[in-house]
């Protein structure tokens, strides 16, 4: 029935739905996971392994090793989980931001101090 | 019989957590986001809850997605902040009410919403900053918290219309809750941002400003939209906007601004902070 029903989608923005949810449960869960200080250390530890033991697919593993955010998302990594692995390579959400527009995070933080314009 | 007081309607970006761990309430970038509660600790001087009840959402602390309830209650006497990755400080415990915690389950199953509830639940910085940020630098606090968790991380995603309505039904407990009490309610989150995808750092002061002016007053206003649309609208994480939503439908009706603060950008968030209040507030001599 689901397929019937043609998706809505917003330029630009992932939405985490359930095909989302079912595609990234491995990433979104070793990501949870990093709750847990013993956990970060073990993935810095050996990152290989630790991707192995969730179990994360190709796409998702590839995603993880080139550290790109969007890729993570496509293969189903939900925000709030991922912001726990950035967070591991020293990342914050202005980085993130950059990454994901392809701007410098000058630019993007000169992106977000212009929207006080429209105030 | 209890008795809302007021509302306090906040965002929870989690930059302010580290800003008041390093004290910069007074630094350039932070002063327009913490002048706002200054007039919250004026009235709060004078208006002590009891009972303390917020709705917020969980950041994957106490959630993951083998689980993922829409709305969540707690039911505990006591709740726990705890490392959300980052290993930051930890936030001091808040006392819970368990027997108010269960006076709201049980009206709002009879209101026929289908909740879980929670006899232990995690906060995470959705509660423990705005706490922080209304009462700065306590011991312990005063009051006993019933914490109300939405889903805003797995779509489908409730309404705005179902937290509006959720948020009354809470109303109608605390207004049938037997003892002399104080209720404040919390709306956490919010309120325009986007973190993910190619439209990351989008935010939307026009419609931030549709909801403030409409809350106090016209609250219903906020229904016209679906989940997908404020996503639309507000940017993906700026669907916390239910957490406000849900709390405005707790207060009651009779409900007036007291103050509001607008701020861009706080991270990567447009920034905000309303102070709302009803008849039962207690108003500075």
């Amino acid at each position: 029935m689901q397929s019937a029903t043609a998706k809505r989608t917003i330029a630009g923005t992932p939405v985490f739905d359930g095909d989302a949810a079912k595609k990234g449960y491995a990433i979104n869960a070793m990501c949870f996971s990093f709750n847990e200080k013993e956990n970060r250390e073990a993935f810095l530890a050996d990152e290989e392994a630790y991707c192995a033991k969730f179990r994360l697919t190709p796409e998702q593993r590839e995603a993880v090793k080139a550290r790109n955010v969007l890729a993570m998302i496509a293969a189903g990594g939900n925000v709030y989980y991922l912001a726990k692995l950035a967070g591991i390579f020293g990342l914050n959400v202005q980085d993130l931001g950059a990454q994901q527009t392809g701007m410098s995070v000058a630019e993007f933080k000169q992106k977000l101090l212009d929207q006080a314009k429209g105030i | 019989m209890a008795k809302v007081i007021g509302g306090i309607f906040t965002s929870h970006v989690p930059a302010i957590g580290g800003a008041i761990a390093k004290g910069l309430q007074e630094d350039p970038y932070w002063k327009p986001f913490f002048d706002g509660f200054k007039p919250i600790h004026e009235w709060l001087k004078h208006n002590k809850p009891d009972y303390v009840v917020t709705f917020s959402n969980d950041h994957g602390l106490n959630f993951f997605l083998d689980k993922m309830p829409t709305f969540a209650v707690g039911a505990a006497d006591i709740y726990n902040n705890a490392d959300e990755g980052w290993g930051l400080p930890l936030f001091k415990p808040v006392p819970g009410s368990a027997d108010l915690s269960w006076h709201i389950i049980e009206t709002l199953v009879a209101e026929e919403f289908d909740i879980t509830t929670c006899q232990e639940m995690l906060i995470d910085h959705a509660l423990s900053i705005p706490l922080e940020l209304a009462w700065p630098n306590r011991d312990s606090y005063d009051f006993k918290l019933v914490p109300v968790g939405i889903n805003t991380v797995q779509h489908p995603l409730p309404s705005p219309k179902r937290a509006l309505a959720l948020g009354r039904a809470v109303h109608k407990a605390i207004q049938s809750f037997d003892k002399d009490a104080k209720v404040l309610i919390f709306g956490t989150g919010g309120l325009s941002h986007q973190l993910d995808g190619e439209r990351a750092g989008f935010m939307n002061p026009d419609y931030d400003k549709f909801c403030m002016d409409n809350l106090p007053a016209n609250p219903d206003a906020l229904t016209k939209h679906s989940a997908l649309d404020v996503v639309e609208l507000s940017g993906s994480q700026g669907i916390e906007i239910l957490n406000w939503i849900a709390a405005r439908g707790a207060m009651g009706d009779g409900v007036t601004e007291a103050s509001r603060n607008y701020h861009i950008p706080i991270s990567n968030t447009a920034a905000a902070t309303v102070l709302m209040t009803t008849e039962h507030a207690l108003v500075a001599a």
